[in-house]
């Protein structure tokens, strides 16, 4: 006979509440840990899939993620008569948030180095690639935008052709796919007159400059494009990305490359233990201190309702006592009710978890090693919570029946 | 049951003392008290409140030992003063059977699991202890409540049920605490003749704790307590 479902059956419902209770608590920190598994997802899902060697940035930092990266175009170039790589590719990212329909886009622009990348390489779960250099765009689910949408950015419109799912930021941002010429012109979009205004004050100082009276053609282009203007433009691109041909040894490529003063040179792996360090670390800290909080709460709370379910039934626990009952049969009846609190609480949290996390505004990503670490975890609380009550009925003299 | 055992008491207790506290606080519950019970006898144990009645009760039943004294139980030495010389839960699980005023049910246990949970914790297998606890519940008259809860059912029938846990395991001595106290005069009387049936037909020896002296009748013997000493009422018959 189970005297533990027994006396459940007869709590049927403060054992259920609590259960209940205690399943919340478990679903929070499965969906803390699914955070934030969904956080280094998110974050390196970019550098995963844009299938890149390595990263050229610029000199002495650690972007484009990690922090701002400025070089010039152009450096794909270089790059590229570098021994051992197969093909370079510009790369631009930053983030946006503008007005759609009335309501506030945000979004993380990235710019695919048209014509030799098309996005081909995105995971499109309706639409095609881009299949023009201008006003195209792969967006992600995640942005609401559908296909054949037509969003407004800057001077431009431009058409959504490609729908993405799950493809976001690390900052949890839909990504956008533009040509890199079209990210560049969203980011670096400036009012009208501005741009008059500036290419005023170009003319004025190449008017000043030795350059400009030796070579009165570059007045005409001055007032043009500023990123039509190789001698003087401003670094443009994040990054540049390099593809090594077969066989090419990457450590060799990039010591080659790390030759050059201007650029700093990553590997995907590093690129992605920047992510990890620096932007992830800190959310992994806190939300790890909220699980801990949490465990040590919901253990608090198992062990005060089994102490208090124990006191219920101390008169009961005297009289085993007194017709010879072991200790294992009362250590049983409470460690019984305490693990099977525990399990059905993690079920429970299981449970409710496959409804709930795909419902989080972030991706909730649950993988079995920590659903078994987590239920591993709930065993050893649920033992540890049954402590109190199993000392409270161990102390407990058989001769408490007669003083009743 | 052979003869060697038949002739053996069932309890023999040697010079019983209890002292609660020292010193200025010092009570002494139960003084140099002597009782041998034999197998098939019922005893009442009578007296005012205080006189130390549970006090000899309990130290018989190996749950709160005597100061001093010797206790045998089946032709066994359990305790000699408060050192035990037998694992007295084990000993209590095998040859001791309880009864008290209240019928102490457990509440989440319907009434055969009461009886079969003390079967259980002495090793019978659930499916034994099951047919055994419903023919207990038959034999005191109980049977048809076999699945109710305590609470539904009357004191009479917990008191029933009580006495039914008490036989499970064939105990050799029954010790009962003013088990009559909450009932009625007429279901009073049926338990005290439950008791004196069980004693007979069985060969348990019962020993009552009461203040009901309208049922002393079915006792074999009756003494009191007064101030922590044990004295015949009917001097003829005691056997201390």
């Amino acid at each position: 006979m189970n005297l533990a479902v027994r006396d459940i059956r007869h709590n049927v419902g403060r054992f259920a509440l609590t259960t209940v209770g205690i399943g919340l608590l478990l679903m929070i920190v499965m969906g803390m840990g699914g955070i934030y598994r969904g956080l280094i997802y998110e974050a390196t899902l970019l550098v995963d899939q844009v299938g890149a060697d390595l990263w050229v940035v610029q000199g002495s930092t650690r972007g484009p993620f990690a922090e701002v990266s400025r070089i010039p175009a152009n450096l794909e170039d270089r790059v590229r008569a570098v021994p051992g790589v197969a093909g370079a590719r510009r790369f631009v990212s930053h983030t946006i948030q503008r007005e759609h329909r009335g309501q506030p886009l945000r979004m993380v622009v990235q710019g695919l180095s048209w014509p030799e990348d098309k996005g081909d390489w995105v995971s499109l779960v309706a639409g095609r690639a881009l299949r023009q250099a201008h006003y195209e765009l792969i967006a992600d689910r995640s942005l609401g935008l559908p296909l054949g949408e037509k969003v407004k950015l800057g001077k431009d419109t431009y058409e959504v052709v490609g729908l993405t799912r799950g493809m976001v930021g690390s900052g949890g941002d839909g990504l956008a796919f533009f040509t890199v010429s079209d990210a560049m012109a969203v980011q670096f979009d400036v009012p009208g007159e501005a741009t008059r205004l500036e290419r005023a004050a170009r003319l004025v100082r190449l008017e000043n400059l030795d350059l400009g009276r030796v070579t009165p053609l570059l007045s005409e282009r001055v007032v043009g494009p500023a990123n039509e203007l190789p001698a003087l433009a401003p670094p443009l691109v994040s990054a540049v990305l390099v593809t090594l041909q077969d066989g090419a040894d990457p450590a060799r490529v990039a010591a080659t490359l790390a030759t050059w003063p201007d650029v700093t040179i990553y590997s995907t792996q590093q690129q992605k233990d920047l992510l990890l360090s620096g932007m992830v670390d800190k959310a992994r800290r806190q939300l790890g201190l909220f699980r801990v909080l949490l465990i040590i709460i919901s253990a608090i709370i198992m062990a005060l309702i089994l102490y208090t379910l124990t006191l219920d039934k101390i008169h009961d626990i005297a009289l085993l006592k007194l017709i010879g009952a072991r200790n294992g049969v009362i250590i049983g009846l409470i460690l019984q009710q305490a693990l099977l609190m525990g399990v059905l609480g993690y079920g429970l949290a299981w449970w409710l978890g496959q409804y709930a996390f795909p419902r989080f505004p972030r991706l909730v990503v649950i993988e079995t090693p920590d659903l078994l670490m987590l239920g591993g975890i709930v065993l050893a609380i649920s033992m540890l919570a049954s402590l109190l009550g199993i000392w409270k009925a161990m102390s407990v003299e058989p001769n408490k029946v007669l003083a009743a | 049951m052979n003869t060697a055992e038949n002739h053996t008491p069932a309890i023999v207790a040697e010079n019983l003392t209890k002292v609660y506290g020292s010193g200025n606080t010092e009570v002494v519950a139960m003084k140099d008290v002597s009782l041998r019970v034999a197998r098939g006898e019922v005893i009442a144990l009578l007296g005012p409140s205080g006189a130390g009645k549970s006090t000899l009760l309990t130290a018989i039943g190996l749950i709160n030992p005597p100061t001093s004294g010797r206790i045998h139980i089946g032709g066994e030495l359990v305790l000699d003063a408060d050192q035990a010389k037998v694992d007295l839960r084990q000993f209590r699980r095998r040859h001791l059977g309880f009864v008290f005023q209240k019928a102490n049910l457990i509440p989440f246990l319907s009434a055969v699991e009461n009886v079969q949970v003390a079967l259980e914790i002495n090793d019978a297998s659930p499916r034994a202890a099951r047919i055994r606890a419903m023919e207990l519940l038959d034999y005191l008259g109980v049977a048809d409540r076999a699945n109710n809860l305590p609470d539904a059912l009357s004191g009479g029938q917990q008191q029933r049920v009580a006495v039914a846990r008490a036989l499970a395991n064939e105990p050799s001595l029954i010790l009962a605490d003013e088990p009559t106290a909450a009932l009625d005069s007429h279901r009073g009387r049926q338990v005290m003749e439950l008791f004196s049936k069980v004693a007979h037909e069985r060969g348990a020896a019962v020993l009552v704790v009461t203040h009901d002296h309208r049922s002393l009748d079915v006792f074999d013997k009756t003494y009191e307590m007064e101030d922590g000493e044990l004295r015949p009422s009917q001097p003829s018959e005691t056997d201390t």
